[in-house]
Order: C-alpha cells, then sequence, then structure tokens
C-alpha cells in the first residue's frame, strides 16, 4: 500500500512528467477562473483549481473516489483561461482520467468504446474492412491507397466519424465532391487508417492512443503523399501535436485550412447561392487549442447569399458541444448527472442570433446538435450543415 | 478455492460471414475471432469471487486466433493462471462433445473447486459446453446464472427464469456454473496493463489427446436465410391495395 503523501507525489510526478509545461502546476494561483469556465465545472465536485488544492492538502485520494472528473470534455476553455498557463486539459485533467480509468472508476459506457477502439480500431465497434464503404458511389471514384498504388499529392484521413456515422458521411461525401472539383489528387486510406486515438488519449487510455497513432503511422509509412489533410479536428490535434513525439510527423492540415489557400479557385466554382443567415460553431479542437478561427469563416462569406453572424460565445470563448475527451461515449452518465446537454446550449444560441444554418467544421457536431434541435422547442428551423456541405450545395 | 474459468472463441459477427465453397462451413479466410461474450461474463465472476472471498483463477481456452490476448487480458484482470489447449482444428471448435471431453481431461488434473463458463456460444451445434464438461466430469450443473457468491463451502447461485423469475440455489462444489450475465459488466482493463501482463505472465500450453468428435453435430448443408417466396406484394394505389387486402380477408376466412 503506497502511502497518501508518496501517492500524491507519484501523480504530481506524472503529471509534470507526462506534460509539457507541467511545472506550471506548481504556480497555481487558485484564482478559481479556469473551474468557472468550465461548462459542466458546477456539476464537478472537484473541477481543476479543486482538484491542485486536493492535490496540495495531501488528499489526492479522496478525488479517485468520486467519478465526476468524468463530465469533463477536455474542451480546453480552463486551459485557455489560466493565467498561469498551466495545461489544464492535457496535464492535470486527462491525468486525473488516466487514474480513475487504472482504478477501474470509469463508466461502462465509455469502457465500451475503449475496447471497440482497441479491436476494431473505431469507437463506434464498426468493421474495420468497411471504412471506406461511405465512398462507393462517389463519383469520379476515391483513390483508395492500397488499391490505387501509386503516389498522390495529398492524403485525406477521414477518421471515425466522418466515415462511419451515417449522417456525417453527408459531409464527408461533399468534401470529396469540392476536392474533385477543384481537381485535388487526393487518395484516402480506407482499412489501413485506424482512429487517430486522440479523444481516447484525452479519455485517459494513453496505451490506446499510441497503439492507434502507431497503427496510423505504419500505415502513413506504406504510401507516398505531400500532406495530409484530415476532417476530424481531433485528428488534426493527434497528427499535428502529438504524433510527432512518438517519431511520425507528417504536415497536417484540416481542411478548412488546405481550402483556404485554393480560396481564389473555389470562389470561381461558388456559383449558386445559399440565402441564409449563417452562425458558425468553433469547434474545441480547430479553435481553442489550434488557433484555426479565421479559416472556416472565410470560407462561409466566400458563398454567395451567405449572411455570417456570430453567437454570444465565439472564437476562444466558444462553448462545446459536449463530445470531445470522451464526452462522445459518455451521453447516458453525462445525462444522469446534468440532466442537460452541452450541445443544447449550444443550439440555444444559434437560434438567438437568428441564425437559419448554424455551420460546423468538426464531425462531432453535426449528429450532437442535429438531436439538439430536435429535442428543443422551436429548434427545428435551424439547420446543420458541415461548412463542406455548404460548399458542395454552392458549387452545385 | 479454485475456480477455473473456460472461454471459447467464436466468429466475430462484425464481419460478414461466408460460407466456404464445401458448403458446411463457415469460411475461416474471412473471420476474425472474438471471445464468446458469455465467457467473458464468467471470467468477470470468477474475478469478482476471488475479490470477495479469495480464489486462485484459472482461465483456459482453445488455441486459437486471439487467444493469447483473451489470457493475457485476464491475468490483467486478476487471473491466476492461464492454459491454453494445443492441437484441435477447426472442425473440432465447432464440435463441443469433442473440446468439453478434452478440457476435461485437463480439468480432472486441476481439480477446481468450481468451474465457470458462457452459458451458450452463437456457434454452439451441439448443445452448449457447461452441461457436457459437468457430465463428462460427473459434476453437478446449473445454467442461465447472473450472479454466484461462496457461503460455508458451498456456492450460492442466482438462476434466471423466463418472465422475470430468479431463483436462489444452493449448489455442492465442485460444481459447472453457466454463466448468463456477470453480477457487473466485463471491466475494462487499459492497454498498458495488459501490456505489462504479456511480460510478466505466462500461458502454459497443454497439448490435447487426440480428439474423440463423437456425440457432435454432422453439418450436412450450411446456408445463409434464404428468403421465401410466400409474400405477394401488391402493388397499386391505397384504395386498390386496400381493396385487394379485403379480398384476401375474405378469401382466408379473417372477415
Amino acid at each position: 500500500m503506497v502511502t497518501t503523501e508518496a501517492a500524491v507525489h507519484s501523480f504530481y510526478d506524472k503529471v509534470l512528467a507526462a506534460t509539457p509545461h507541467g511545472e506550471q502546476l506548481r504556480v497555481c494561483l487558485e484564482c478559481g477562473n479556469c473551474s468557472g469556465i468550465c461548462p459542466f465545472g458546477y456539476l464537478m465536485t472537484y473541477p481543476p483549481s479543486r482538484l491542485i488544492a486536493m492535490l496540495r492538502a495531501d488528499r489526492f485520494n479522496k478525488v479517485l473516489e468520486t467519478d465526476t472528473v468524468w463530465m469533463c470534455v477536455s474542451c480546453f476553455a480552463c486551459t485557455a483561461v489560466c493565467p498561469s498557463k498551466i495545461p489544464l486539459t492535457f496535464g492535470l485533467m486527462t491525468s486525473v482520467k488516466e487514474e480513475l480509468l487504472l482504478a477501474g472508476n470509469v463508466p461502462a459506457e465509455l469502457q465500451t468504446a475503449l475496447a471497440n477502439s482497441q479491436r476494431y480500431g473505431n469507437p463506434q465497434g464498426e468493421s474495420p474492412r468497411k471504412r471506406a464503404d461511405w465512398a462507393k458511389d462517389v463519383k469520379p471514384q476515391v483513390t483508395v491507397m492500397a488499391q490505387a498504388r501509386r503516389p498522390v499529392d495529398v492524403l485525406w484521413f477521414v477518421g471515425d466519424y466522418a466515415s462511419y456515422h451515417p449522417r456525417v458521411q453527408s459531409a464527408t461525401k461533399a468534401l470529396a465532391r469540392v476536392l474533385n472539383a477543384l481537381g485535388v489528387d487526393f487518395g484516402i486510406l480506407g482499412p489501413d487508417e485506424s482512429s487517430d486515438g486522440d479523444s481516447q488519449r484525452l479519455a485517459g487510455e494513453r496505451g490506446l492512443f499510441e497503439i492507434l497513432a502507431e497503427k496510423n503511422g505504419k500505415a502513413f509509412s506504406k504510401y507516398q503523399f505531400n500532406k495530409i489533410i484530415t476532417t476530424d479536428p481531433h485528428a488534426y490535434n493527434a497528427i499535428k501535436n502529438e504524433y510527432p513525439q512518438l517519431g511520425i510527423s507528417y504536415s497536417v492540415q484540416h481542411y478548412t485550412e488546405y481550402l483556404i489557400e485554393r480560396l481564389d479557385q473555389l470562389k470561381s466554382l461558388l456559383k449558386r447561392e445559399v440565402k441564409a443567415k449563417v452562425t458558425y460553431h468553433d469547434p474545441c479542437y480547430l479553435g481553442r487549442a489550434n488557433g484555426i478561427f479565421d479559416q472556416p469563416r472565410a470560407l462561409l462569406e466566400a458563398i454567395p447569399g451567405v449572411e455570417l453572424v456570430e453567437m454570444a460565445h465565439n472564437h476562444t470563448n466558444s462553448l462545446c458541444c459536449g463530445g470531445g475527451g470522451g464526452g462522445m461515449w459518455l451521453d447516458g452518465f453525462q445525462w444522469e448527472k446534468a440532466h442537460v446537454r452541452m450541445s443544447e446550449w449550444r443550439v440555444r444560441e444559434a437560434m438567438t442570433a437568428g441564425a437559419n444554418i448554424l455551420a460546423v467544421a468538426c464531425p462531432y457536431e453535426t449528429p450532437r446538435f442535429e438531436d439538439a434541435v430536435k429535442s428543443l422547442n422551436g429548434g427545428g428551423r435551424l439547420i446543420v450543415k458541415d461548412i463542406a456541405e455548404l460548399l458542395a450545395e454552392a458549387i452545385g | 478455492m479454485n475456480i477455473v474459468a473456460l472461454f471459447k472463441l467464436v466468429p466475430d459477427l462484425v464481419e460478414e460471414l461466408e460460407i466456404d465453397q464445401s458448403g458446411t462451413a463457415l469460411n475461416m479466410d474471412f473471420l476474425r475471432l472474438i471471445i464468446n461474450e458469455f465467457d467473458d461474463h464468467a471470467i468477470e465472476q470468477a474475478i469478482l469471487l476471488k475479490e470477495r472471498s479469495g480464489a486462485r483463477v484459472t482461465v483456459i481456452g482453445p488455441n486459437a486466433e486471439g487467444a493469447d490476448d483473451v489470457l493475457y487480458t485476464a491475468v490483467a484482470k486478476g487471473g491466476d493462471q492461464l492454459i491454453k489447449l494445443m492441437g484441435g482444428d477447426s472442425d473440432a471448435m465447432v464440435n463441443n462433445h469433442a473440446m468439453a471431453r478434452a478440457t476435461a481431461i485437463v480439468l480432472k488434473e486441476l481439480q477446481p473447486d468450481l468451474i465457470l463458463t458462457g452459458v451458450q456460444a452463437h456457434n454452439d451445434l451441439d448443445g452448449s459446453m457447461g452441461p457436457l464438461v459437468a457430465e463428462y466430469l460427473g459434476m453437478p450443473y446449473v445454467g442461465y446464472v447472473s450472479g454466484v457468491n461462496v457461503q460455508n463451502g458451498r456456492i450460492v447461485v442466482r438462476k434466471e427464469y423466463p418472465g422475470g423469475l430468479i431463483a436462489e440455489m444452493e449448489v455442492d462444489l465442485p460444481a459447472v456454473v453457466g454463466i448468463q450475465s456477470a453480477e457487473q459488466p466485463p471491466r475494462y482493463v487499459t492497454v498498458n496493463k495488459v501490456r505489462q501482463a504479456m511480460k510478466t505472465a505466462a500461458i502454459e500450453e497443454r497439448p490435447l489427446p487426440a480428439l474423440d468428435i463423437s456425440g457432435g453435430a454432422a453439418i450436412h448443408r450450411m446456408f445463409k436465410p434464404e428468403s421465401a417466396t410466400r409474400a405477394e406484394m401488391i402493388d397499386g394505389s391505397a384504395e386498390e391495395v386496400a381493396a385487394r387486402l379485403l379480398d384476401i380477408f375474405k378469401e382466408i376466412g379473417a372477415l
């Protein structure tokens, strides 16, 4: 049995060692900003600032007896607001989740997603062989690297939800149409692609993340391409910021970044008017975590007829859809604790902003916001679309 | 107390099943095997018993693709001893009589107090493993069990009946129990814990004697569900369809 003090120190050491700038944990001011800005902080027994206080008071064991840290959706809001620049999301919160997972204190629905990721390479438990099935009826035919056996300019890392989720597949097909219209030479990995693993990592399963990253690294190394683009901000974050630490280094862009570099060519294709008031939801892992705010907005403004309006929370201050850090697989657990959905808060904001269309750029969001629209009174008038879908519509 | 948990590996239904050229078996080339879900619950129940009442848990399974993963995962969960049964081909794997006879020989040597296994598997063609193993060992068997407790050298099991009825019954040991579900869902163990187990645990390989396949099912034909031709599709407008339906109801005497 480890003494309490030893457990505290080993946890401190663990966070310090595993996180760049982890030593910042020692300079917490206890200002409480993190717990205040946390969308579910009011439901946590130990929101970030209190977690740090518990560590300092030598009472971390108490934390391991609670389960409300699983309300954390790794939305990065606490990290963005911290005046001491403490890596709260990647360091503290993720490390606490790792400890809870080791202690077996983990909601059953999250276990299922992790077990599926381990076995099938995707959290949904779909057949890995069917990963490219969305592309079956796309014309011209989408290049699957293992079959084409030729170099491509752009390797498109499609991601789990963009590959398998029936609603998100329509956004995936739309992006394929946009890329084809631009004449991009692109290919996908299909069955060679595994989950990027980022949300699993942020849900505390570091070892699983490493296995998935290694599989993707192996797949990348089999083929020739100039750069990677991805539909999924979580994949973007993993490949850009985490994979290099495992020796897997590739240049990667989110599709909005990639398209903005071709804006002039794209503009000449956007012939059809999309007459709508559009508001844009900043995905946590595109905006707050990686600073991509302007490109998605510029794409929307390039569509004739679109009037862009902002919600109350925008840019760095954007509200999470509730899907990050394992939230995608904790809906039941979080509903039991909160009796509210984060996605509903966001949809209400979009309605208040007077938008007809809520535009998104992350595959977690379309189904989450559409579900919220269905469950909200008067929400039925709001349409949820991926930016790729709006672009494809404007191309006609 | 010595507890043995037995597991089978069965075709993973996430992938499409194909029938091989012989027309009597599944095409193994396109199959992935996965632990029989009920057996996963049997392992969980064994670990729960160990945590609650103290026990030594031995996990036994066939030598097939994926068996090592199941075994190392079981150790990461708290299992003590791992045994892989070597020999037997894919035909034998769908013959529970043969597997149960062979497993019984190993079990006689181990002399466990309690044997837990899944109550059924989706590829059982000739009855489930539990009752067959019990028969070959001359032990009592209780199936459809969703909870086990040790009490004064015996076990008390919760057995499920149709209609939501649950019976608690005492069973003398040694006994074989067919697990319907463990008291909690099988736990998730992290990849790092399983990797650790791979470094420290050893899988004992036990050769199986020549398999006696008598009593098993002889497969004459294996086929996917075929659509029958009895249904009549009624075309036309709603009125036409309704009129035709009325005629049919009258014809068969329903109206």
